[in-house]
């Protein structure tokens, strides 16, 4: 267990350490990503994205993020 | 004249719905949706890619604000996956209207129709409007729009293999019956499958590969716009009725 400055988190089946306190929206700036354009899953619960910047992130959260890609 | 038709309350005038997978690149797949018309695109949701998130998007070459972004739930296998990701995809886009698959097996990609009629309802009530993919089954079909499906979309045969409409007698009776449009949606391989479908007095067609897997998409997508156009006037004009023998064009009296 490595205690620090830093969360453990898994987004999209892949695990992360985040700074401790960010928002959802920041971890998103944080992976490059355009939170407009964006749908997050915390633990099986849509975020809505009118909440992403007020939503904080907590130690063991699970996220999945997706988007638009080209479909039939 | 006008002759456009409605979903769930938008009107749209190109009766040809287009897939934006297995192109070579955006930029083709923005080419061959120009040239198809279409003012509907199905999409897919999927997980961003967090290892190159600089990678060009879907969005920047196929503007949302211009073209209705139809989500889709291809890949779903149970009424919870589909159901999960559609409210992603409203979350991302805001968008009600929806494309439901809900698939029975991999080989076939046939439709689970029990779990694409519980997925109907319940997403109905959480006010979505599903266009919903199914069997060529009329009962099915009745009690999908019961359940309130927004559209009916029967496959004309297996996903991808474009084999062109397997089921015009079974088609024809859900055009027949249906209160909600009727697409035919899978199966077209080239533009007279595309035709055949409008012919037998569906809505619109619904197609991915026959355009991106077409040696020359956008030309294909071009080919499709004007098959959807033709079946679709020839459906509206009233075909002539067949005979078993000839019948000549020009007049038998005053033959020399």
């Amino acid at each position: 267990m490595v205690y620090d400055d830093t969360f453990s988190i898994t987004v999209n089946g892949e695990h992360r350490r985040v700074p401790k306190g960010i928002s959802i929206a920041e971890l998103a700036l944080e992976l490059g990503l355009e939170p407009t354009r964006v749908a997050v899953e915390r633990n099986l619960e849509i975020v809505p994205r009118s909440t992403l910047a007020d939503v904080k992130v907590e130690d063991g959260d699970d996220y999945e993020i997706v988007t638009f890609v080209g479909g039939g | 004249m006008d002759d456009s038709w409605s979903v769930a309350g938008r009107r749209f005038e190109s009766r040809l719905i287009v897939g934006t997978g297995k192109y070579r690149d955006f930029a083709q797949n923005a080419a061959a949706v120009e040239a198809s018309g279409a003012q509907i695109v199905t999409v897919a949701v999927r997980r961003v890619n967090i290892s190159d998130p600089k990678q060009p998007v879907l969005m920047d070459f196929i503007d949302p604000r211009k073209v209705t972004y139809l989500p889709n739930t291809a890949g779903c296998f149970t009424a919870e996956e589909a159901i999960r990701t559609l409210r992603l995809a409203r979350e991302a886009g805001g968008w009600t209207l929806v494309k439901l698959e809900v698939l029975g097996e991999a080989k076939t990609l046939y439709p689970d129709m029990v779990e694409t009629l519980r997925a109907t309802e319940i997403l109905a009530r959480e006010g979505f409007e599903p266009m919903v993919y199914c069997a060529d089954d009329p009962i099915a079909a009745k009690r999908l729009e019961d359940a309130g499906a927004v559209a009916i979309m029967p496959l004309g045969a297996p996903i991808g293999s474009g084999l062109g409409l397997q089921n015009e007698v079974m088609v024809r009776i859900m055009v027949e019956q249906a209160k909600v449009p009727v697409l035919v949606d899978a199966g077209v391989g080239t533009a007279s499958d595309a035709a055949v479908a409008m012919e037998l007095g569906c809505t619109g067609v619904l197609m991915n590969t026959a355009i991106a897997e077409a040696k020359d998409p956008v030309l294909m997508a071009r080919a499709m716009k004007l098959a959807v156009e033709s079946g679709r006037l020839a459906y509206r004009a009233g075909r002539m009725g067949k005979r078993r023998y000839a019948d000549p064009s020009s007049p038998l009296a005053g033959l020399i």
